[in-house]
Formats: structure tokens, sequence, C-alpha cells
């Protein structure tokens, strides 16, 4: 026991965290508008109690669960990731959460579930930014099984010891420290267990810019800007962006003989 | 329409220089009281680059308003406004060369030929500098009807320089198409008059 708890600290990074108010004022969630500021700004409009969540697809118990519901048997721990922008800024956050690994073992998917597709909360009266078509929405991602099932993913219902609030995904948002923040889907609605592979939102916008690993990578540049290094949101100048965002001891091995030029 | 030229020279003038530096002091402003957000480099880049794009976009908007008004003066901005769009761009490119590439030109040479919106926006800021050379009087009297011609790089500045925004901006294109809106029609303007052979006012 004491083995595993080294190794459960060991996922949170002791760097500096950034600070609360950047954290919740610079955001990315174009539900609210393209603007850094605009979630901020109009996230309160979105309603996250009561929540629920569809659960369908290939497993064996589907059904609509109330948040709570979900949330009642998971023991909610901080970890402390770091997160890389695809833009090419990054942040650290202390994340409120549980690993999704836990919630997928409950309801139990069959053999056919290959993916884990998830949806954004489809809200367009108080979702300003689903009321134009910037993005098809609801907001859908993707991930493979095992890549769902890795202990570095969790889904997050808060940060600094506090609730999410809306602008960070509130009630429920994936975290995936390895991947590009787009990845980390927010406001979470629906999770389908699926045999084949999930077309996520920014694939569909871009196809030749966003694929569906989005693993960070300093080496694959992004077709309009390089990767190769980041600025850290406090900081003056870009620092080296690091293989898989610095979890590449972890997750390596998840793509290993793969071509991640190809499949970016 | 005309104003005496007393009131344009010491009221019009320095009312448009202040009107012109404002985005400067509003930016060292928010440095100082730390109100530009979380990323206040990427706020600055931007900035600098917007009013660039901005300032130029209007200085072409001054022959066409000048004709529509009836307004000779006009024409007497043009040299202000020019090497404001020079000021906003120099720094422009400044911030990214410093804070982006940390002055690594070997860096930056590969980032050009990379990315075609930095190829785009360098272009663009190579139009500029014969420009503002030559923007004095003086030069302007040396090449007689040479800085005519010259001058009409401003045209493909201003092209590069709406191309290289359009291909930064990651999906909300609404501003870039604003601007090429614009372009196209100042642009365009220019065309239609030359064709029907009217002496161009550039």
């Amino acid at each position: 026991p004491l083995f595993s708890q080294s190794t459960k600290k060991s996922f949170s990074t002791d760097e500096k965290p950034t600070s609360f108010k950047d954290i919740t004022s610079y955001c990315n969630f174009y539900e609210f508008g393209t603007k850094k500021t605009d979630p901020s700004e109009y996230a309160h409009e979105l309603q996250t109690t009561p929540w629920t969540v569809d659960i369908d697809g290939e497993c064996d118990k589907p059904g609509t669960y109330a948040l709570e519901d979900l949330l009642k048997p998971v023991t909610i721990e901080e970890r402390i990731y770091r997160l890389r922008c695809v833009e090419g800024w990054s942040m650290v956050i202390p994340w409120m959460g549980f690993t999704l690994a836990d919630l997928i073992k409950r309801v139990q998917p069959n053999s056919n579930a290959k993916y884990v597709r998830f949806e954004t909360v489809y809200d367009p009266d108080a979702m300003r930014g689903q009321r134009s078509d910037m993005l098809e929405w609801p907001y859908v991602e993707g991930l493979r099984m095992d890549e769902a099932m890795h202990p570095l993913t969790i889904l997050s219902t808060g940060l600094y010891g506090k609730d999410l609030l809306n602008q960070n995904g509130a009630p429920l948002r994936l975290v995936i420290p390895w991947k590009y923040g787009f990845k980390s889907i927010k406001s979470i609605a629906r999770i389908s267990f699926t045999e084949t592979q999930p077309f996520n939102s920014w694939q569909q916008f871009s196809p030749e810019e966003y694929g569906f690993y989005s693993n960070v990578n300093p080496e694959v540049p992004h077709p309009r800007w390089s990767q190769s290094k980041e600025r850290r949101i406090g900081e003056f100048m870009k620092r080296d962006t690091l293989m898989f965002n610095g979890y590449a001891e972890e997750v390596a091995e998840l793509y290993a003989g793969m071509d991640l030029k190809r499949y970016f | 329409m005309q104003l005496k030229a007393t009131t344009f020279n010491n009221i019009l003038k320095p009312i448009l220089f202040l009107l012109l530096l404002a985005p400067t002091i509003w930016l060292i402003a928010g440095l100082w009281l730390n109100t530009l957000g979380a990323n206040p480099i990427e706020y600055i880049l931007h900035t600098l680059g917007d009013w660039a794009l901005r300032i130029l976009l209007l200085t072409l908007l001054l022959s066409p308003l000048r004709r529509l008004l009836n307004w000779i003066q006009l024409v007497q901005l043009r040299r202000m406004m020019g090497l404001f769009t020079f000021y906003y761009a120099s720094l422009h490119l400044l911030c990214y060369l410093w804070f982006e590439q940390g002055f690594n030109l070997s860096s930056v040479y590969s980032d050009v030929w990379d990315r075609p919106f930095i190829l785009f926006g360098m272009t663009a800021f190579l139009f500029l500098i014969p420009l503002a050379i030559t923007s004095t009087r003086n030069k302007m009297r040396q090449l007689g009807r040479r800085w005519k011609v010259l001058h009409m790089l401003v045209y493909p500045a201003v092209i590069f320089g709406v191309v290289h925004f359009w291909w930064l901006v990651k999906a909300d294109t609404t501003e870039p198409l604003i601007y090429a809106l614009l372009t196209f029609i100042l642009l365009t303007e220019r065309l239609w008059r030359f064709k029907r052979g009217e002496k161009s006012g550039a």
C-alpha cells in the first residue's frame, strides 16, 4: 500500500500551479465565444444543477445517470497536471477528480467497445457560441479504450479544492494531461462506447490540422505553427515543450510502433 | 470641404497623432496596471499587429475619402498614418523576434519557411520598409515620378498583411474577413479608376 501511495503521488507535478485567476479567466470554451475572456464572462448563463449524463453504446449498464449517482462511489483526489494548449500556451492546474477508468468499470463496456466518445451538453439558449456554426455542436471528443483506462486520465469536478466554475467545464469534464487541451472535453452530457473511432469536433473542422490522437508532440508541428515551444502562463519567455507533455514515461507505450507524424 | 490651414495643422493633426498613439498608451498602461489578461505577451503581440493593419487600411481610405468629400487636405495625413503603420508593424515584428523567438535567427529562418503566415507577415513588412524610408519631402522630390510607382508597394503590403492575419486565426475569421472585404473594395475602386484612365492619386 505504501508503494501504491507513492506512485499515485507521482502523477502530480511539483511545479508551481498557475493562479486561480488565470485558470478561470483565460479559457477556450467556444460554446461561450471564441475570445479567451468570453467563457468567464458568459458561462454563468449555463445551468449545471441538476445534471445528468447519458451513458450508452457498447456497455452492459447504459442509462441516464444523475451526476450525484456517478459521484457517490468515487473518492475525489487532487491531481496537479500540466495542461498544454494546441495554440502554444500552457498552465499547471491542481485538478480535483477521479479516474475515468473508475467510472468505465462500473458501466461494464462489452468486448465491442474499442473507443469512448464524449459529448458536451447542447444548450444554445444558455451557450451563446452554439448559436453560431463555428464548430458543429454538440462538441465531440474521443479516446481509444486504453487511453481512456489509463490512470492519468481523469474526470474532474473541481480545481484548487473548489467545485469547477462553468468556464472550466462544470460540472464534469475530462482531463488527459498528455494531449492538447481541446481533447479534455468540458461539461460532459454523454459518454458512449463505440466500435469505431469517434470523429472529434476539431478534426471535423479541419482534418489536416487536428487529428484524433492530438498527443502533445514538439516534433510534429501544427501546419501553421511550431509546437516545439510553449508559453507557460505567467512566464515571460517560452519554454521547450516536452514529448507527451512530460508524461512520456507513463504513456509512450500506448503508442509503441505508431507513426506519430501520421497519427497526429 | 476645407479647413483653415492653421486649424488643420495645429488642431486636427495633433488630435490624429494622439489617437494613433492611443494603442501604445493603452498597452503601456495595461502593463503597468496588469490588466492585459493572463497572457499579456500574446495580447501585446496581437494588439500591435491589429493596429498596424487597421491604420494601414485607414491610410488607404484617405484617397477615396478625399475624392468623396472633395477634401484635398486629407492627402496631408498620409505620411503620418503611413509612418504609424510602420511603427506598429515594427514593434509587432520586434515582439515576435524577441518574445516568440528569443532573437534566435536560425529559428526565425525556419519559422519563415515552415509557416506561410509568417512568410506573408514578413513580406508585408519588407514592402513597408522602402515606403517608410522614402517618406520624407526630400526623397519625394528626389524620386519624382518614380516615388508614386514605388509607393504602389502599399497594395501588396496590405494584401500580404490581411492574408497573414487570416491564416493565423484558428477558427473565428470574422475580423480578417472584414479587413479582406475592405481591402477588396479599396483596391477594386483604384483598379476601376485606373482602367477608366483617371490619374491615380495612389
